[in-house]
């Protein structure tokens, strides 16, 4: 009964907040229409210089080559190696290809020639992948060569081949909003749904209003779920937005059940309040909140798989994130995004997610004194 | 004069005094460079390999020992049916599946034979990783053969990391890292503290003060720059002594980079604090709003060249991203002043404007 | 109307080394207008926390509407009402909305509430701000009208904060008119002030120094007792004893 009369006023609170109103619409904007363009590790469009000393028709095929792939841009031709590494310094320049002198002499003669690559590895993956195709693609290079000049050697032994077939299981294009468009929903649904509004207990201890609702007979954990009810409220409110643009603006709908989706992320909301309400019961004003909100919203946003893969993780690192909540959530939000997975498959994900709603919440109704 | 320097005293007093908030304000960063420094890495990490080969010959035998031999791949199952693929990907315990096709080693002379690799598309860019990586596997294989043939035709590549031969992933994300932590620790506690005394009613003590605006934005700023200064050196020295990022290049340019960058996020964190009236407003701003277009526009995770040229100008607007740019070619690629004097322009002028703006804003509201 | 209301003996509280309140015992009868007064720091608001149920009592008894303040503190809080020295109203609800929520929160159904809401707006003379948003209304305006929420559900006793901290003596003056109604409806209140005038106006008043009630009577009966003009002496003469620093 008493329930009843808290959830009307924060609800009324909640609907006069238009700070509040205006972000529920402005950060699914920004999180799932904006970000999903930029968020992409792909790497293409690599600039490529090529030091050819060779000035053959073998070497500029082989330029010929690279240039003609939508992989590499062919920024230009450097005389030197050296002048090429100035390139590579100044940024215009990621990879270089060197070909030697004698590059077409070797080939036909010495039936063996060697090229170097240099790659700006300040980024390591994008270093090593670029370095990786454009070795393929000299691989490719001299497959053609052989074929075509096979016959020509003399007493060639028979080389073995093979093709090799390239396919991606569950995002064939390899489509980098298929991937991030789930993650961000994670990421909108742990601010709006969780932490910015689980501040709200600081904000009365703040205003003084607390001191009121303390002493008056209200039980401690309806106090707390009249707080998490509308968090739940708002959560659901954003993830649907959040689906929604997905759908509308990026195509991308979940191949699993939406049910799943909204009851997982209903358990997740209900941790992540608890934790919000952990912190705000050990801190005496907004500020302090805040920072320790902060510190660990950025550091278990960042550490949670969503950016980085888990997997790249040194190990004490991965262990460390099974503390993450959020991990599990953006887990779950992928799994059942791109691989359509049932509740069966996710049930260890459900018990974690339960674990830490249910140590959460009971920690903050014990923290929640209404006595000193 | 002295007034201004008595009043600047009780502000660093006064921050000071909060040794709770202190602390947090000096160990975050810290936890975060160190936490994050190790934790932000894309690079493979012995990814999971399930086999399918149903040829099972000594050729297969020598593609397996070399795909458990490389430090990127562990085999970790042996596939005995094709539908077993789709199982092994949908629990996610491997990221790859390597299929042979059958009679491999007969068919490999004839030039019949196929190789397929399929790997889990989820995230796309440990997938292509993965299957480069894998490729590479097979090419060197294929290299060996031709050596011990004598075959012609072959074509050796020679590969050379610049910078960073171990393809360390601290090299790319710590001064990514310092720049994402600085910009917002910096404008956070400076937008949040001066709201907060806004709230309290504590600004319009000084507001009734003879001190001119001017004054009081300095000695408002003076002990948050003297904390953030003590927080990029803290992070640097953690940087080079702990993570083994290396400095290769001018300690100077990266003293003078920092402080420029250190009163940009001030600024911005000043004119935030003008501009909202509460608190929770302007963590939301500072924190959030600073938070996702920084970690996401700043080259930290996501290189720019991928982003589309609208939101590229966007990209342009980031302050972290022309430091991150700029710390990146100084401490790991070690390069002369002409290569980064861009950057640092940049980021001088955007102090430059942002001071402006946030003592503008501020007079206004003075007045 | 020797019914007591509020009892304590030996009420003590520490924190640490520092006793914050010690060793007090008083009783308060039903329908009383109890000044509870002391300097900044004298232990006013601790002991009242301890009575409001806030706050755990190191050691000593108390017993408020006949409840244990030490074991039974959900059980005083449902027969008190508080109005705090930092106003406590929510800000962001109309007048009418705060006295719902309040009204709910004590257990009144819905039209309990109405009916007592029409009631009160009438008395206080608000009917034409029951739409308007608390923090619109003039400091006064909001003291009446937390003291009306905290004596809306009718408690047996009210506690008040310094309640009128901030505001002119004729808006003072119409407050205690409030006070009078209540104590005249047989709510016990229970109040802390910084105004002398104000002290003059209690049935009985305590002062409080250094954790300790000093002097304890009518304040007719105090000013003859310190040979006083007026209650300020009084207050000044007992102050003086402090050895507590006060901030």
């Amino acid at each position: 009964m008493m329930l009843k009369y808290l959830l009307e006023k924060e609800f009324k609170q909640m609907l006069r907040n238009r700070f509040m109103s205006k972000l529920l619409i402005a950060l699914p904007l920004m999180t799932i229409v904006v970000f999903p363009y930029v968020t992409n590790q792909e790497v293409n469009d690599v600039k490529l210089s090529i030091v050819d000393l060779d000035h053959s028709p073998a070497s500029s095929r082989l330029t010929q080559k690279a240039a003609s792939t939508d992989y590499f841009r062919l920024t230009d031709v450097s005389p030197t190696y050296p002048d090429a590494l100035k390139r590579i310094e100044a940024g215009d320049v990621d990879l270089v290809l060197e070909i030697p002198p004698d590059f077409e002499h070797d080939l036909q003669n010495e039936g063996t020639a060697s090229v170097r690559i240099a790659a700006n590895s300040v980024n390591g993956t994008q270093g090593s992948l670029g370095a990786q195709y454009l070795a393929s693609l000299v691989n490719d290079y001299s497959r053609e060569w052989r074929e075509e000049n096979g016959a020509a050697s003399l007493a060639m032994p028979e080389v073995p081949t093979f093709d090799t077939h390239v396919r991606y299981r569950f995002n064939p294009m390899l489509d980098y909003k298929v991937f991030m468009v789930p993650g961000l929903i994670v990421v909108l649904l742990t601010l709006l749904g969780g932490a910015l509004t689980a501040l709200n207990i600081v904000g009365e201890k703040e205003a003084g209003t607390i001191e009121q609702i303390n002493v008056s007979p209200i039980p401690k954990h309806l106090f707390i779920l009249s707080k998490l009810i509308p968090n739940w409220i708002i959560g659901l409110i954003a993830l649907t937005f959040g689906m929604t643009f997905g759908w509308a603006v990026h195509g991308i709908v979940p191949e699993g059940s939406l049910g799943l989706i909204f009851f997982f992320s209903m358990i997740y909301i209900w941790a992540v309040t608890g934790a919000g309400m952990v912190i705000s019961n050990y801190s005496d004003t907004m500020q302090q909140a805040m920072f320790v909100l902060f510190f660990f919203l950025i550091m278990l946003l960042l550490t949670s798989g969503l950016f980085t893969p888990v997997d790249s993780m040194p190990l004490w690192m991965q262990r460390l994130t099974i503390l993450n909540p959020i991990r599990y959530q953006a887990e779950v939000m992928r799994l059942i995004y791109l691989k359509g997975s049932s509740f069966g498959e996710l049930l260890p994900y459900f018990f974690w997610l339960c674990g830490f709603a249910v140590v959460f919440n009971t920690w903050a109704v014990m923290s929640y004194r209404k006595s000193l | 004069m002295k007034q201004f320097l008595s009043f600047m005293r009780k502000e660093f007093r006064q921050i000071f005094r909060d040794r709770r908030t202190l602390v947090i304000l000096l160990a975050m960063p810290l936890v975060l460079v160190l936490l994050l420094g190790y934790a932000i890495k894309t690079e493979l990490n012995g990814a999971q390999v399930a086999v399918f080969d149903p040829s099972k010959d000594d050729e297969t035998r020598r593609i397996i020992e070399r795909f458990q031999a490389s430090e990127y791949f562990t085999v970790v199952d042996e596939l005995t049916e094709p539908k077993q693929i789709n199982e092994v990907f949908r629990t996610g315990e491997v990221s790859l599946v390597l299929v042979f096709s059958e009679h491999f080693a007969e068919d490999l002379l004839r030039g019949g034979t196929s190789v397929q690799l399929i790997a889990d598309g989820t995230d796309p860019n440990q997938a292509a990783l993965l299957t480069a990586y894998a490729q590479g596997v097979l090419a060197s294989y294929q290299a060996e053969w031709l050596e011990e043939g004598k075959a012609s035709g072959h074509i050796r590549t020679e590969t050379r990391m610049l910078y960073n031969p171990q393809s360390e992933s601290a090299y790319n994300f710590v001064p990514g890292v310092m720049g994402l932590i600085l910009m917002l620790i910096c404008a956070m506690m400076t937008s949040v503290s001066i709201v907060r005394e806004k709230e309290t009613g504590t600004m319009e003590i000084l507001l009734v003060s003879p001190l001119t605006p001017l004054r009081i934005i300095l000695s408002k700023i003076a002990p948050y720059f003297t904390l953030s200064v003590a927080n990029v050196v803290t992070i640097l020295l953690l940087a080079v002594f702990v993570m083994g990022v290396p400095i290769r290049g001018s300690l100077w340019w990266l003293s003078v980079l920092s402080v420029l960058f250190i009163l940009v996020a001030l600024s911005l964190g000043l004119l935030i604090s003008t501009l909202v009236s509460s608190q929770m407003a302007a963590l939301l701003v500072s924190g959030i709003g600073l938070m996702m277009p920084t970690l996401i526009f700043s080259d930290l995770i996501f290189p720019i060249e991928n982003i589309p040229v609208v939101l590229r100008w966007i990209s342009d607007l980031i302050p972290a991203r022309w430091y991150i740019s700029a710390m990146r070619k100084i401490m790991i690629q070690g390069v002369g002043f002409t290569c980064f004097a861009k950057e640092l322009a940049i980021i001088a002028g955007m102090a430059a404007v942002l001071m402006t703006a946030a003592w503008k804003n501020f007079k206004v509201r003075l007045s | 109307m020797n019914e007591k209301v509020i009892e304590t003996k030996d009420l003590t509280k520490r924190f640490g080394n520092f006793t914050a309140v010690d060793r007090i015992t008083f009783d308060v009868a039903r329908g009383e207008i109890f000044g509870f007064l002391g300097a900044n720091g004298a232990g006013k608001t601790t002991a009242m926390r301890m009575l409001c149920g806030l706050s755990c009592p190191t050691s000593g008894t108390g017993y408020v509407a006949g409840f244990d303040i030490s074991t039974q503190p959900e059980a005083v809080k449902r027969s008190i009402g508080y109005m705090s020295q930092k106003f406590s109203l929510y800000e962001d609800l109309k007048v009418w909305e705060n006295l719902r929520l309040f009204g709910g929160i004590y257990g009144m159904d819905d039209r309990e509430i109405a009916r007592k809401s029409d009631e009160m707006l009438a008395e206080l003379g608000f009917e034409a701000e029951r739409d308007t948003f608390v923090r619109a209304l003039p400091l006064g305006w909001k003291q009446k009208l937390a003291f009306s929420v905290s004596i809306f559900h009718e408690p047996k006793v009210v506690f008040l904060d310094e309640p009128t901290g901030g505001v002119d003596p004729i808006t003072r003056r119409q407050f205690w008119e409030l006070i009078y109604r209540a104590s005249d409806r047989g709510i016990t209140v229970f109040v802390t002030t910084h105004y002398m005038d104000e002290a003059e106006y209690c049935d009985r008043v305590s002062i409080m120094v250094d954790g300790q009630i000093r002097a304890l009577d009518s304040p007719a009966r105090l000013r003859a007792q310190f040979r006083a003009e007026t209650m300020d002496d009084v207050f000044q003469q007992l102050a003086r004893q402090s050895t507590r620093r006060s901030d």
